[in-house]
């Protein structure tokens, strides 16, 4: 009973990280059909923003709530503003442009902070799930997945701003004729995208090794996630989450976790082989 | 004048449809474009609409030079527009698409729908309902509502009875002329119905090779003569 309780927790946990790992991804490439090949690289900026903070004395939930979604909000910005912003609608170039960009970062973090790993301390103590001893951390990823879910979600659904961000990635012309200027909305989407990467660095910091390169480590999980989720970006992505979470889990469980990500990625071929739209491509086409 | 068209020229890259069309049209005119397909009259209000940019000539509305300005600058200057196939937002409900086209609006929003739906009574049960959900024809009072919700000061109107049932034309004719006689509005509309621009209308220009040649009156649209020679079609 208590490694049932042990197991269905540490699914939970691994689908909430990947939630959170896929939103800011799911939001640029849902919303304006861009592939940011950076994506990693943002939620690699946003777990550095998080150590330096706390090495510098800044409160840590401070850091990782605040700080890092807000700098790789701007990094973000300014990304848009200077580099993706003339490449929309020629997706290989924005391919190219934005893995560039990725090895760029990866080598100016090099330069600055140098190529060793970084961390700060689990802000968390733990729970025992009968004779299991576990962390508390887990349940602040999960609380916060949902709730960023549900933030994004109501914000898409009842803001006036969500509601002109969905008009205008269904169809910036008409949009435009109504007074919307699809430039800005693009610009403050990508923006949104960078700085959800940047809040999932921020809180993958206490529990994974902090270094230039650990983006490459999420990025294929997350492009696997928001593929598999199909249009819809927060049901498809949770839905895609919890799916490619429990599997990955489960054979992690039973084997190693090595096989646990090769279980994910042929579970991730074999549903884009039956829904090649996403699972919200079939079902679930109305909602958000 | 409210809008002020000389020479303009545009096409799509290096193609060029419209070959210097020149004409106006005064505040609270309903005016109609007539022409074959392919003579340039979708072209002419994209043009107008600022999607498609002025190689040459220049537009003027209400007196400002709006040739260079982007199409959402052109709409916050009270430019409305209506395209051909509805481009409703189809993932959205009819609420949220007239909730788009209140952006403009200066009035609170609720009243702006208000106002819109009861001229388009038939839109009032259908308001929860998913945009690409409706009929063709429901779709077309969908477009047209939600360009009034703007307070546009000129509505450009793209064929609207392309693929509409007839009931629905007459719904869309009706409501058009209510709207002649209760608001400050001034239209012009592209068609290839005769009798609907006829009963609209109260000037038509033909338009032939990108250029506007002739004025005619909505009268003289029942001439099979004029037709058969300047626009191809009967009514």
């Amino acid at each position: 009973m208590a490694l049932t309780g042990l197991l269905t927790f540490n699914i939970l946990n691994s689908i909430a990280l990947l939630v959170l790992l896929s939103l800011g991804l799911g939001v640029i490439y849902g919303m304006m059909k861009v592939i940011n090949l950076a994506h990693g690289e943002f939620v690699m900026l946003g777990a550095y923003a998080t150590v330096l903070c706390a090495d510098a004395g800044v409160n840590l939930w401070l850091a990782m709530l605040v700080v890092a979604p807000l700098f790789c909000g701007l990094v973000g910005l300014v990304v848009e503003r200077g580099l993706i912003r003339f490449l929309y609608g020629r997706m290989i170039d924005t391919m190219l442009a934005s893995w560039g960009l990725s090895l760029g970062l990866i080598g100016l973090v090099t330069t600055l902070f140098g190529n060793t790993v970084r961390g700060v301390s689990n802000p968390l103590g733990g729970f025992t799930i009968g004779p299991y001893q576990t962390s508390l951390y887990g349940v602040f990823v999960i609380l916060l997945a949902m709730a960023v879910c549900g933030l994004l979600w109501a914000g898409l659904r009842y803001l006036r701003f969500g509601l002109i961000l969905r008009a205008t990635m269904q169809n910036p012309d008409m949009a435009a004729a109504l007074g919307v200027a699809p430039p800005r909305i693009y610009m403050a989407t990508f923006a949104l995208g960078a700085a959800l990467a940047g809040l999932a660095g921020g809180v993958l910091a206490p529990v994974s090794g902090v270094s230039p390169g650990m983006g490459a480590a999420f990025i294929a999980k997350a492009f696997i996630t928001v593929l598999g989720g199909g249009p819809a970006i927060i049901t498809g992505t949770g839905l895609a989450s919890g799916l490619f979470g429990t599997i990955s889990e489960l054979a992690s469980f039973q084997t190693t976790p090595v096989f646990g990500q090769v279980a994910l990625l042929l579970a991730a071929i074999i549903m884009i082989r039956l829904l090649p739209q996403g699972i919200t491509g079939r079902f679930l086409r109305r909602s958000v | 004048m409210m809008l002020q068209v000389q020479g303009l020229r545009a096409g799509y890259g290096r193609i060029p449809i419209l070959a210097g069309a020149s004409f106006s049209v005064a505040q609270g005119e309903f005016v109609g474009i007539l022409g074959h397909n392919g003579m340039g009259k979708t072209t002419l209000l994209k043009a107008l609409m600022g999607y498609l940019p002025a190689t040459a000539g220049s537009v003027t509305l209400e007196g400002r030079d709006i040739t260079r300005l982007s199409p959402t600058a052109r709409a916050r200057l009270g430019l409305g527009y209506v395209p051909q196939g509805r481009q409703i937002f189809g993932a959205l409900t009819v609420r949220e698409n007239l909730r788009m086209g209140c952006l403009l609006s200066k009035r609170p929003e609720a009243e702006t729908i208000e106002a819109v739906l009861a001229l388009f009574p038939r839109l009032h049960r259908l308001l929860d309902r998913a945009g690409g959900a409706l009929s063709g024809g429901e779709q077309q009072l969908l477009a047209l509502a939600r360009c009034l919700c703007g307070d546009p000061r000129l509505v450009l109107l793209d064929e609207p009875t392309e693929g509409i049932q007839p009931s629905i034309n007459e719904e869309i004719v009706e409501t058009l002329l209510a709207l002649r006689r209760s608001r400050d509005i001034t239209i012009l509309l592209v068609e290839q119905k005769l009798d609907f621009i006829a009963a609209l209308a109260q000037r038509i220009l033909i338009i032939q090779k990108g250029a506007i040649t002739r004025e005619t009156t909505p009268e003289a649209v029942q001439d099979p003569a004029l037709i058969a020679e300047f626009v191809g079609m009967a009514a």
